[in-house]
This record gives structure tokens, sequence and C-alpha cells, in this order.
């Protein structure tokens, strides 16, 4: 990371007008009036900034185009292959006398939850269908296990290949430094936890690094769950099996890597959740802003940790 | 430009690019040339894979205590027309598999045929497109032995599998009676050494629901690679001329020729 030198303004991005008013948004943000000095930290480089965008889409793609193959057999499993009697979770539906579908339920092991509407039974085109998720989760979104596979295989080679770019480049230039969570990070949790739940953020010097639980969160999403979701979903693959037979050993089975692959799919929806509210407490245009143009306002105080 | 403004704009950005993500779903997924961007990268992935997996590597095998007490079935569970009702009747007796087309020796297999030749018994995981997986036992011919006898012309480079299970229903009566299924591999996969003509599952005759008399295992290959009720191998060139073009019924209804994830 570095700090920006540019300060002054150029008088071509003062000009009113909606273009140059969504280019000021970008260069000062929407704290900063024109004339001001531009937002003068740099807090994410150029290629993080691509690679992060890039793998928004990606990963939006990947977990919708999951949800549709994960439909054609809405249940999981544990161990090398599936005991149909004993899903670990599933997704039925139920139909009344006259064949329609009327309720959809998800069950967790024994527990069973009524969840018609959305999971396990939703409308299509206005009629109830038997679908684990509904079709405005899945790609496509209509039943189409075919081309859910199609979009699925076809991203996770750009989700591969654009993680790896971001691997090398964050071994390369230093970058897993800012990442990789310190010793002292790991003493310093229960502070920042206490401070987070504060809803109190870093300023100053600290607000120019990322904070431990920051740290903690990217860092393992990043190299934790991507490298674990790619080989859970390989471990599915019957050649890829052949070919390193030690892949379903690790995982303890295919329909265990099928699990795996499955919670890791909603952990990175989670940490898109928890990340969205994140970035929305500690100033949803600056971290926007930032991660646009790489350009934060940093606010003075102390700082804290 | 004031903050509010600015903020609605952004906010339409956001709504927009969203809506246009969503509600573009199923249409995006029917549009010619996406489908062709989407459908290159299978070349890659059969590739890619290939270059790991060989042409010899072989899928696990397991252990008798690995069996599943059921074996699913999936698909066609009992071809309806009256020719295989017959055969069923006859206990198969004369049922044939027929080995044609770019060979120089083509062959006409009857079931006691088959069972004469060197088999090969493995205890291997079916891993269906549907994403579950279940533990059988299968009996068969290494369908390398049976191409080895037929002699492949050089250029021969595809397997196509016909069976006897008719897919759709011409007539509207509830019972399908034509488009019959069909399957084609590579002959790497077709010589790979776990790749049988299988006649016995967990130790007895196939039962029907599972492909009977006579069925493909290619155990690193998807489910649906592995056509049950063969009559008749043909080696060709391409297999762009048969049916949909695709090289088999659900690749000709949109599923990826290269079934190896």
């Amino acid at each position: 990371m570095s700090v920006a030198t540019d300060t002054t303004p150029s008088s071509s991005l003062r000009k009113p007008g909606l273009w140059s008013g969504f280019w000021n948004f970008l260069v000062y943000g929407a704290n900063t009036r024109p004339g001001e000095p531009r937002a003068p930290f740099c807090r994410h480089a150029l290629f993080v900034r691509i690679t992060h965008w890039l793998n928004a889409g990606i990963l939006t793609v990947m977990l919708m185009s999951g949800l549709q193959i994960f439909n054609a057999t809405p249940a999981l499993y544990w161990g090398q292959q599936s005991d149909f009697a004993h899903p670990i979770l599933s997704f039925p539906a139920y139909q009344n006398a006259d064949g329609e579908i009327v309720r959809g339920e998800t069950k967790i092991g024994s527990w069973t939850f009524n969840t018609t509407g959305v999971l396990g039974a939703s409308r299509v085109d206005g009629q109830m269908a038997a679908r684990a998720f509904p079709d405005w989760a899945t790609i496509p979104g209509p039943q189409w296990l075919a081309l859910g596979r199609v979009w699925h295989f076809f991203f996770a080679w750009l989700l591969v290949t654009n993680g790896a770019l971001f691997a090398l480049y964050a071994f390369a230039r230093g970058h897993i430094r800012d990442l990789a969570p310190s010793l002292s990070d790991i003493r310093n949790l229960p502070h920042e936890i206490v401070e987070h739940a504060r809803l109190r953020f870093p300023k100053g010097e600290a607000a120019k690094r990322y904070n431990a639980l920051q740290k903690l969160a990217y860092f393992t999403v990043i190299f934790v769950l991507g490298p674990l979701v790619v080989l859970t979903g390989l471990t599915m693959s019957p050649t890829m099996d052949a070919a390193f037979p030690f892949l379903p050993w690790i995982f303890g089975g295919r329909q265990t890597a099928r699990t795996i692959h499955f919670i890791c799919a909603f952990s990175f929806f989670a940490f898109f959740i928890v990340h969205m509210i994140m970035v929305f407490l500690s100033g949803t245009w600056n971290n926007i802003r930032s991660m646009i143009t790489g350009r934060y306002r940093i606010e003075e105080g102390g700082g804290h940790g | 430009m004031a903050d509010a403004s600015r903020r609605n704009l952004l906010r339409g950005l956001a709504v927009g690019a969203s809506a246009v993500a969503l509600s573009g779903c199923k249409s995006v997924s029917q549009t010619q040339w996406v489908q062709g961007v989407l459908y290159s990268a299978e070349g890659l992935t059969r590739r890619v894979q290939r270059l790991f997996a060989g042409r010899d590597a072989l899928a696990t095998e397991y252990s008798k205590a690995d069996i599943a007490p059921v074996f699913r079935t999936n698909g066609t569970l009992n071809p309806p027309t009256s020719e295989y009702q017959k055969h069923v009747a006859e206990g198969f007796a004369n049922w044939r598999v027929v080995v044609n087309g770019l060979v120089e020796h083509p062959l006409s297999l009857s079931l006691a045929d088959l069972r004469k030749l060197p088999s090969r018994t493995q205890i291997t995981r079916h891993d269906c497109v549907e994403g579950w997986s279940c533990i059988g036992e299968w009996t068969g011919v290494p369908l390398r032995i049976v191409l080895a006898m037929a002699k492949p012309k050089e250029n021969a480079r595809y397997a196509v599998f016909y069976c006897a299970d008719p897919m759709d229903d011409s007539d509207d009566d509830g019972v399908a009676d034509s488009n019959f299924y069909y399957e084609s591999h590579d002959l790497i996969e077709a010589t790979h050494p776990q790749t049988l003509l299988a006649y016995a599952l967990n130790g007895r005759p196939l039962p029907v629901a599972n492909g009977a008399p006579v069925r493909l295992r290619a155990e690193r290959q998807l489910g649906y690679k592995q056509a049950k009720y063969v009559q008749r191998v043909e080696l060709v060139e391409s297999y762009a001329h048969i049916a949909g073009g695709k090289g088999g019924y659900w690749e000709d209804q949109g599923y990826n020729w290269y079934g190896g994830i």
C-alpha cells in the first residue's frame, strides 16, 4: 500500500454534471467538497481492486449456479456414498391429494422447519414446484441442471484463475503481510471484538492497516475457504478422483466433500453478509470509493489497538 | 453535485445492475452466443483432466463392506417396448451385442459369448450427475477385449453405444416408444481397463432396472455416460450424424459430452 502524493485536484474534475459528479464522488468521496484536497490515502492497490470486483461477480454466479446443481439432489450426505434414508440436510416437498405441491420443508438432522414458499417448495411462474432453492436464487432460474453445470464449470475456471493471480500478486508484492494475522493481532483479538461490538473503528494511522478481525476474516476466506471450495468441488469429479485418489480420502468421501462444498458456499455467503454490514457501519461511501479508486479518507484521531 | 443526488445515482446504478443480473438469467442462458462461450470451457476441462488422469489412472475400488444394500436406480427402469419385454420373457437368451462400424471384424455376441470371455469384477462408486453416489460390485468383459477382437480401423475415434430403452413418447399414449438412448466415449475411455460391458451386479445377473442384460461401466465418468440395455457398439470417426449430433441422449438435451466432472 502506498500514500498518494497528488493532493491537488485538477480543475477539469470540478465541472458540475452527472458524470463529473460521479467522478468527483469517486475521487473525493461524498463527504468531500470539490476544491478540498482529494482523499489522500490509497488504501487498495489497483490489482487488488480489480481482482476483488471480478471475484464478487464470479462468486455470485458460482453460488447461484451451484444452488441450481444442488436442486437436482436436494439433500446432503456424509461418507463415500449417499445413505438416502439418512440425509444430514434435505428439502423435501409434499403434495396434496390432487398432486399439487403444497408444502416445502427444511430438515436438518431430526429437526424439521416449514419453509414453504422459499425452501423445499416455491413458485415458478406462479405455480408451486418442488425445488430446494427458489428460482430467484438459481442460475438459470427454472430447473435446468445441464445449463447450471455449464455456468458453474465455466466460472470455476475464472474463479481459479482470478484467485491464482491474486495469490501470486499477494506473495510477490508483499500484500500477504497486510493480510496474514500476526501474533500480536491474535493477542489483540478480544480487544478488537469489543471495539467492533461498540462500533468503534480504527482512526488515523491505525485505519491504514487492516485490523485483526479484518485480517482474520480476509485471510481465512481467501486462503482457507478458497482452496477448500475448489478441492471439495474437484473431489466430486470421478475423473479427478481417479487421478488423485487422495482427494476423496482426505475429505472422507465424495458425499462428505459435497457437504463441505455446500458449507463452504454458505460460508462465503455469510462472509458477504457480514462484509456488507461492516462496510455500511464503518463508512459506506468511503469504503466503496476506496475499493473502486483506492482513495480512502482517513478520519483523524488517535486510533486504537 | 449534491450528496443526495450522487447517492441516488449510485443507488440507481447498483439496482439497475442487479436487476439485469437477476431477471436475465433464464433468457441469458438461452442466448446462443452465451451458450457458445459457456460450453467452450468443456474442452479445456477435458484436456486438463486427461492430463492429470492419463489413459489408465484407475477409479478407486472399494471393499465388499462398502457395497450399498440397494443399488439406486435412475432413468429408464424397465424399457416398455414389446421387443424388450420379449427378451425379458426369454431370459435374454436371444440378446445380442453387435460390434460394428469402423472395425475389421464385426461381431455379434450373445450373453453366453460374453460370459466366456475374460471377466473383471470391480467394486466402484457410481456418481450421478444429479449429485448422489452409490457403491456396487460390477462384473463384465473389459470392453478393450471385445474391441481388440473386432479390430478397430485406423480412423475409428469414438465408440457409440445404442440402447434398447426409448426416451420419447411419439404417440402420446404415456408409453415411450422412440428416440432410443445412446451414448458415446472416445477410445481412451472405451479401452480403459475398468470400462466393462457389465452383465452382473453384486454377483447376480444385472437387474432390469439397472440395465439388463448388459450395461456399460465407465468408472471415471458420470452415470449418464454409462449406457444401460446395450445392444450395439458402433465405432465411428464422428458422432455428429447420429440423432441430435451431440454424442448422447442427454448431450442432445444440453448436458456436456465430457462427463468426467
